[in-house]
């Protein structure tokens, strides 16, 4: 094992791609679906909004472990949050992800596991695909995000 | 540059392995510290230095336009551009080297096909059939086609071995059907069609076929007259040839009867404003100054594969494939896709639990360059009910080595996702 895998591939990215977090359907949810079709990767965000703030949120689908993990950890993270707030996160996460390797980047808590795909250029597109989606999904509730 | 003069290689007496891949530069590279274990033949093939050194040796002592000049170095252009036309027609076994169009890949061999013979041949209610294993590129220029021109796409289809069915497909040959256009090689499932009897269905019909041969003729001999088919079509940097070039075969009745396909320079007889005559095939589809040094390496690069020769590749090929399913195979949780009686050079395969992209990551770090995806071929994977494999293709100078590489790094692959 090199350590770029191992920084690709953290616990906590396995443990989540194992494990999705909140990986079900959302009734009365405004939804987006995001995809990749080079890769074969599809997933539904699931999203209840109210006042600018997330008051629920989840996803379905298939995917690569990045995929997968950085959509259960950005649930994860962005529920109970403002529109705004999460906005500025992800474009936090995208600074993160591709950064150079080394440089220094902002702590963004579990998001912070991801951090190794800045080494893995071709893989920034699986990690930002479920945040687009959230995106597209907080501003017309229903469409498909494409990467590609 | 002893090694890039031109004109027929020798016979090699064995099939030397160990000197066969040190004609390969690439082959010789590290990626990512390791030694590079090249299994993504079926995207691209690697070069011959012979083919490296015949493309610098045009632009160092030949490089002139053809067919126009006066002067002697636009002859010798000429001469060795319309030498590796015939050194491609024997290569297919074609009756003429002018049954030999130059493009630049099978892509816009088929697009030539459908924008000319398709456009002069094809009505409203016409029926074109392809089957459900091919690749984009012999699927979207007919559904342009068939828009143009009101005509349906009729598709054949395959079984979970991923064989062609067929029965089914002789029931969709009908008075309205107006062309076969089948891939011979599988760039997903590695399934070998039966061509001759496709054609010989179709030929029953009076109704002609293109094959998409860009997986077949780095694999094995093809003679277009023994297939029996109307057209062929293959890419030059799938047969270790430069990229940007490629290879149309057509019949001479079929070529003479299609109208142009691009329009320009060297593709015209005369003319004025009144009236345009056009040049006999092939060089009415080659309109403007074309892809010389390609070609001119194209033809070096099936001299080389030539002198190796083709029966002996495949044979060694079809053994190293019959290797690496059973190891592959042997790993817990692997599904081969693609499991037809007679296979070329492709193993693609899914893991359980693991996404075919992770594989390929990981892979990469190992050395081992495959493919994964849809390959250009939705409506297989749709059929297949998978969003992507990872796909393992070999080349002739792959060995079991490299097959054990591959499985070295599968096992990581089981070890990091459990």
């Amino acid at each position: 094992m090199t350590s770029d895998l191992e920084t690709l591939y953290r616990d906590v990215v396995l443990d989540h791609h194992r494990r999705p977090r909140n990986f079900r359907r959302l009734a009365d949810a405004r939804t987006a679906e995001g995809s990749n079709p080079l890769c074969g990767d599809r997933l539904t965000i699931y999203v209840r909004v109210a006042d600018g703030v997330i008051l629920d949120a989840a996803f379905q689908g298939l995917g690569c472990a990045i995929a997968i993990a950085s959509a259960s950890l950005m649930i994860e993270r962005v529920k109970g949050r403002t529109v705004a707030e999460t906005r500025d996160l992800f474009e936090r996460f995208q600074r993160m992800i591709t950064a150079p390797p080394d440089a220094p980047v902002d702590d963004l808590g579990d998001l912070s596991a991801l951090a190794g795909v800045g080494r893995f250029p071709v893989r920034v597109k699986c990690a930002t695909l479920p945040w687009q989606a959230l995106h597209a999904a907080v501003a017309d509730g229903a469409g498909v995000v494409s990467t590609e | 540059m002893s090694r890039g003069s031109a004109g027929p290689a020798r016979p090699a007496p064995a099939f030397d392995i160990a000197s066969i891949r040190r004609d390969f530069p690439l082959l010789q590279r590290r990626i990512h510290g390791k030694p590079l274990v090249y299994l993504d033949n079926a995207a691209t093939t690697q070069k011959p230095q012979v083919v490296i050194d015949r493309v610098t040796q045009f632009y160092v002592e030949e490089n002139a336009n053809v067919h126009r000049g006066v002067h002697g170095l636009s002859q010798r252009a000429t001469d060795a551009f319309e030498g590796a036309r015939a050194t491609i027609g024997r290569f297919l076994n074609a009756r003429r080297a002018e049954e030999i169009v130059f493009v630049r890949g099978a892509t816009e061999a088929i697009n030539l096909v459908a924008q000319t013979h398709g456009r002069s041949r094809v009505a409203r209610g016409d029926e074109i059939v392809i089957s459900t294993m091919e690749h984009h590129s012999n699927i979207v220029p007919w559904q342009i086609l068939c828009e143009q021109q009101g005509a349906r796409l009729r598709v054949i289809p395959i079984s979970d071995a991923g064989e062609l069915d067929l029965d089914a497909y002789e029931t969709m040959l009908t008075d309205r059907t107006r062309l076969v256009s089948i891939v011979h090689v599988s760039n997903v499932l590695g399934t070998v069609n039966p061509v001759e009897e496709v054609v010989r269905l179709a030929h029953a019909r009076g109704v002609p076929v293109l094959v998409d041969g860009a997986q077949a003729v780095a694999h094995r001999a093809v003679d277009v007259q023994a297939l029996g088919c109307d057209f062929y079509a293959f890419s030059g940097h799938k047969l270790f040839g430069p990229t940007g070039i490629g290879v149309l075969y057509g019949t001479s009745a079929l070529l003479e009867s299609m109208p142009p396909y691009q329009s320009g320079g060297d593709m015209i007889r005369s003319v004025s404003f009144e009236r345009t005559r056009y040049q006999d095939p092939p060089w009415r589809f080659e309109a403007g100054t074309p892809d010389i040094a390609g070609a001119v390496g194209l033809g070096t690069a099936i001299d080389y594969l030539t002198a190796i020769g083709l029966e002996r590749v495949a044979d060694i090929e079809v053994e190293l494939l019959a290797y690496a399913t059973a190891a592959v195979s042997r790993l817990p949780g692997v599904r081969v896709i693609g499991t037809a009686a007679n296979k070329a050079a492709v193993l693609s395969f899914v893991l359980d639990g693991v996404h075919p992209h992770d594989v390929g990551t990981i892979l990469d770090r190992e050395g081992v360059a495959i493919r994964t995806g849809h390959h250009c071929c939705q409506p297989l994977m749709d059929r297949l009910e998978l969003p992507a494999t990872a796909r393992a293709s070999l080349a002739l100078y792959n060995t079991r080595e490299d097959i054990d590489a591959l499985v070295t790094a599968l096992h990581k692959v089981r070890e990091l996702f459990g």
